[in-house]
């Protein structure tokens, strides 16, 4: 019965979708896999309106963007919606996410305040928008449909030469359900969007002290240079944590998380040598739509593993997937892009 | 620094997996008393060092405890054996013996001269 409490219900089909601002330059990969995964793979209606913007997510938790605009915003992305007739909302970031559902508690506790958005919105456009029936993050989709991903897997999360399950560690983004419990699957004490997908798909959760402690971005901290050692020093924190339980992979459904807690790595290994991984390597970081592409069979170097500073060669040898190191930064038309050097586990 | 423009701060909470204890353990093993202390602090109160200087034992009796010896070396100091903390003490706590102790381990541990 408490667990039931717990769930949020994720639509089955026909979506809105609206991209991060930050995703598609560091992990390209991953919203390429989740477009395709969604319309081809599993045949779903996912609707991507160009003229939609940011949703300033960014600039409000920088307090340069009010609150009263961003609210606008994202009352004109529902009303791309509208006119788009869709009544399900897709959102590809979780910082966005957390915005999205910040404004809609807004809206419901505080009425007057949609009505001014609706004003502000047609004053400024002329457009008129209906508040979505169903708001899920991306990452629910994958965990809705997790199922139907390890039914067609080619690989699992499982170590090829023990045998034993892949030890991941799942890192959730703060803004997923820590601020609206009700939005996440699992609520903010018992989220269970990531390790379902990594139970699904044979991997073992890892479990740790500072499992749920922020990855490190966080705007305040990082937008100025010289503040960015407080957000290195939670995510040494959490590494340091983690670190004794010799995590195979790092697991996020952030955009943020995905960049700071890859990139930070190579930052703290530059600054005082230190690594997290087994045997001085350091811990890939990976998207649920990486992990996902990587499980059903898809090539590392389609879905962009190469653009991650920390690189994945240990994780794929884990998990026993066939690469050919020669592949991984030709373009498509078989040009050799530049080979970056000291590349970190490669 | 000159690579990025920032550092990494360290982090001020009290690991207490990591710090080294075997100080407060040396000292407990010879003068048990030190288990009695309550943090109370009527030892700071009459100290004369701690009159003139930021000496306080009560602050020694919790570093020691928590392992943070390095800040114990440095203020360890300044003790000078006088004895009227232990005059005052109302748990019978030798606080003069834990500094003698204290002392002694870290010559004993680190080679260390006071």
């Amino acid at each position: 019965m408490v667990w039931r409490d717990y769930q949020k219900e994720i639509a089955d089909d026909h979506f809105f979708y609206v991209r991060s601002c930050i995703r598609q330059s560091f992990f390209p990969g991953s919203e390429q896999f989740f477009l395709h995964l969604m319309r081809e793979v599993l045949g779903k209606d996912v609707y991507e309106n160009p003229s939609h913007t940011t949703c300033t997510g960014i600039g409000y938790h920088s307090d340069v963007v009010p609150f009263s605009t961003i609210q606008t915003v994202v009352a004109r992305h529902y009303a791309l919606m509208k006119e788009a007739g869709y009544k399900n909302i897709a959102i590809s970031c979780v910082t966005s996410f957390g915005i999205y559902t910040e404004i809609l508690e807004t809206w419901k506790h505080f009425p007057e305040e949609l009505e001014k958005t609706r004003e502000y919105l047609y004053k400024a456009t002329g457009r008129e928008f209906d508040v979505p029936e169903n708001v899920v993050h991306t990452s629910d989709l994958v965990y809705k449909f997790r199922d139907q991903i390890a039914s067609a897997a080619k690989f699992r999360l499982v170590n090829k030469l023990t045998g034993e399950p892949l030890r991941v560690v799942e890192h959730i983004g703060c803004h997923y359900a820590k601020i609206f419990p009700k939005y996440g699957i699992g609520g903010a004490e018992f989220p269970h969007v990531l390790s379902g997908m990594i139970e699904s798909w044979g991997g073992e959760v890892v479990d740790y002290p500072e499992r749920r402690h922020c990855c490190g971005f966080g705007f305040r901290q990082y937008l100025v240079q010289a503040n960015r050692g407080y957000s290195l020093s939670n995510t040494v924190k959490k590494f340091t944590s983690m670190k004794p339980y010799k995590p195979d992979l790092v697991l996020t459904n952030c955009p943020g998380c995905t960049m700071f807690m890859d990139k930070w790595q190579y930052t703290i290994r530059e600054m005082d040598g230190s690594t997290f991984g087994a045997d001085g390597e350091s811990i890939p970081v990976l998207t649920y739509e990486e992990l996902a592409a990587l499980v059903m069979g898809y090539n590392p170097w389609d879905i962009g593993l190469q653009i991650h500073m920390v690189q994945s060669e240990p994780l794929l040898r884990k998990m026993g997937i066939e690469f050919d190191p020669r592949d991984k930064y030709l373009t498509k038309d078989g040009r050799q892009m530049p080979i970056p050097k000291d590349l970190i586990n490669s | 620094m000159d690579k990025f423009g920032f550092t990494l701060s360290k982090a001020r909470v009290i690991d207490y997996e990591a710090n080294d204890r075997t100080i407060v353990d040396y000292i407990i093993e010879r003068e048990p008393s030190l288990k009695l202390c309550i943090e109370c602090g009527c030892c700071t109160a009459t100290c004369t060092t701690g009159n003139f200087t930021d000496f306080s034992l009560r602050e020694i009796h919790i570093l020691l405890k928590r392992g943070e010896n390095e800040q114990v070396r440095q203020k360890i100091k300044k003790c000078m054996l006088c004895g009227k903390c232990i005059l005052v003490c109302p748990r019978g706590v030798n606080t003069r013996n834990v500094v003698s102790l204290a002392r002694q381990a870290f010559r004993n541990t680190e080679g260390y001269e006071f």
